[in-house]
């Protein structure tokens, strides 16, 4: 599952998760009721070459990212299985009433496929840094969340939003991060992933800041402490029977993600916990703020979700 | 089912005026004015127009009506009852608890809803998706999508226009309901539409024009619309609560439902009409 060499970032294939989009979408164009329908942003979304290679089944809506979800929930209802590909900033940032009432309500069999989600989206700033997102779509009925955290886990992702039958939201992001994922890695909907096992605190993350929690259970190893890191690329439905197995043995919780602290993964959690096995926790995420221009580290470290914060974090919870 | 006789059709109409008085009073709320102003379109479609089987209502090469404007949907369930999707009787469960007849369209629950919908400029992309999706399958039905004049309030309409010019969709027809009124007063006055044709054309419709009431004429401008080779908008000059004296032409019945007196009295003149 977890590449044995993780821990040397040096040595590890960089690729973006929206690149595994792409790559995942070109070689699901065999299967002709695959659809994308695209809002001007084909070549940030890497769909340029399902573009090319399936001109009748790539429908170009330009800027308008409310009639785009509105064409998908239309393709989807007749039987497509649409892809609408966009920024997270605008799809579902500008569209949540059409994914609300077109498509959730629907029931139509849409995948929401949102790149450029978080502050690693990096220079361009904090319009284009959807850090609200997971908050406002796992929010509806009828809709599965997705974050997968690297390349080879974003491809599994799309693959396996095709066969879910109804609305799917997929997150990923604009950066290149480490492949940390073994390629014959099984990946399913609803089942987290323990990508390290450890007893002393769960730290459970979403999305390819999940590499941060890697580097910081690497520290605190050398501390002594053992931390159990869950990869819950799966935001809705949550995984309760892993998160609660883990949390039992641990007692102690760090979640983390890319993304405000309200609504998000750690919230998602924490309601689960709070009817289920209560415990110590600290939520990482941005803090109420917007973000800023910045490169993706820089970012991270000002907005305290760098490797060394949650070592903090969990050094103050465990105190 | 297609019937040709005008006089029946007429009938029908009345009917779905009755059935629309009868629902909202019992429902308590609603909106009568459109409801009332698109009984006759609503006839011409299911009972003339439209290909379709309420006895297959998924058959993939159905025409599909898409109500965009879904706050008129009294006279779509009146419409689907009286051209057999579901029993009559279900009509008095609209807006009760555990109904399928949702007070706005829900899809789920009930055959021959295309789309749930409601929040206004949502209708008009989806039949542009079902549109395109028809020019994919190289099938030949045709997509009707019903709106109303305050829908083009909505930018998200104007953004499906632009699509459905893009990709030529010839299959494509959009009924604009001009009753001249929103909820909150005339449209002049809430926000001026100037001349939908000119704005359609720009947009690259052909546009043709008819009175909304006038059952020949309209079967008329349908059969046109359909062997036009471009998108087509027809804007269907309509009175707003057409067939009920007190409430024609009157902003104030857009989202209001008659209580029991004015129930009786729209009914003792719906009948006497037919």
């Amino acid at each position: 599952m977890l590449v044995k060499n993780w821990d040397k970032l040096s040595e590890l294939e960089k690729k973006s998760t929206r690149q595994g989009f792409g790559d995942a979408i070109l070689s699901l164009g065999k299967n002709k009721n695959v659809v994308v329908v695209s809002a001007d942003l084909a070549e940030s979304l890497k769909i340029d070459k399902f573009a090319k290679k399936y001109p009748t089944r790539f429908i170009e809506c330009g800027v308008a990212e409310q009639n785009a979800m509105g064409v998908a929930a239309g393709l989807a209802l007749s039987g497509k299985i649409p892809f609408l590909a966009s920024f997270a900033a605008f799809s579902p940032g500008r569209n949540w009433d059409q994914l609300r009432v077109s498509v959730c309500y629907s029931e139509a069999n849409v995948k929401i496929a949102s790149s450029h989600a978080g502050l690693a989206v990096g220079a361009d700033g904090a319009t284009h840094q959807a850090l609200e997102d997971i908050a406002i779509v796992r929010c509806l009925p009828n809709i599965t969340v997705l974050a997968p955290a690297d390349y080879i886990s974003m491809q599994q992702a799309v693959k396996a939003a095709v066969k879910i039958k109804g609305p799917v939201y997929l997150r990923f992001a604009r950066q290149d991060g480490p492949v940390i994922y073994t390629a014959n890695t099984r990946f399913m909907v609803g089942k987290a992933n323990v990508l390290l096992k450890g007893t002393d605190v769960t730290i459970v993350a979403c999305g390819p800041i999940i590499y941060e929690a890697l580097l910081a259970a690497k520290q605190l190893a050398r501390k002594k402490i053992k931390a159990e890191i869950i990869d819950c690329h799966t935001i809705k439905p949550l995984d309760n029977k892993t998160i609660l197995s883990s949390i039992r043995k641990t007692k102690h919780l760090v979640t983390l993600e890319d993304h405000q602290v309200h609504g998000g993964l750690g919230s998602a959690i924490v309601e689960m916990l709070s009817q289920r096995y209560p415990v110590k926790t600290k939520i990482m995420g941005v803090e109420d703020k917007f973000g800023e221009s910045g490169k993706a580290e820089e970012l991270y470290n000002k907005y305290k979700l760098s490797h060394s914060h949650i070592v903090q974090s969990v050094l103050k919870l465990l105190k | 089912m297609k019937i040709k006789s005008v006089q029946k059709l007429k009938e029908i109409a009345n009917l779905i005026r009755q059935d629309i008085i009868q629902m909202l009073t019992k429902a308590g709320s609603g909106h009568s004015a459109g409801s009332l102003g698109m009984a006759d379109i609503f006839t011409v479609l299911y009972f003339n127009i439209l290909n379709h089987a309420p006895e297959q209502p998924n058959n993939p090469a159905r025409d599909r009506l898409v109500l965009s404007n879904g706050h008129i949907c009294p006279v779509l369930y009146s419409a689907l009852a009286r051209a057999g999707y579901f029993p009559l009787v279900k009509l008095k469960s609209l807006r009760k608890l555990n109904s399928p007849l949702q007070g706005h369209p829900h899809n789920i629950e009930l055959a021959g809803v295309e789309t749930s919908s409601g929040p206004l400029g949502q209708g008009i992309s989806q039949a542009v998706g079902m549109a395109l999706a028809a020019k994919m399958d190289k099938r030949n039905y045709q997509i009707f999508c019903i709106t109303s004049d305050g829908e083009h309030n909505e930018g998200q309409l104007w953004e499906a226009l632009m699509l459905a010019n893009k990709y030529k969709l010839n299959n494509l027809i959009v009924v604009v309901d001009r009753n001249n009124i929103q909820i909150d007063g005339y449209t002049k006055d809430i926000m001026p539409l100037k001349s939908l044709r000119n704005k359609y054309q720009s947009f690259g419709f052909t546009v043709l024009e008819v009175n909304g009431h006038n059952l020949r004429s309209l079967i008329n401008t349908f059969n046109k619309a359909k062997g036009i080779n471009t998108p087509v908008a027809i804007i269907a000059n309509t009175v707003p609560g057409k067939g009920v004296k007190f409430m024609e032409n009157d902003f104030t019945w857009h989202g209001k439902a008659p209580d029991k007196k004015q129930a009786k009295q729209a009914l003792e003149e719906l009948k006497n009409a037919s």
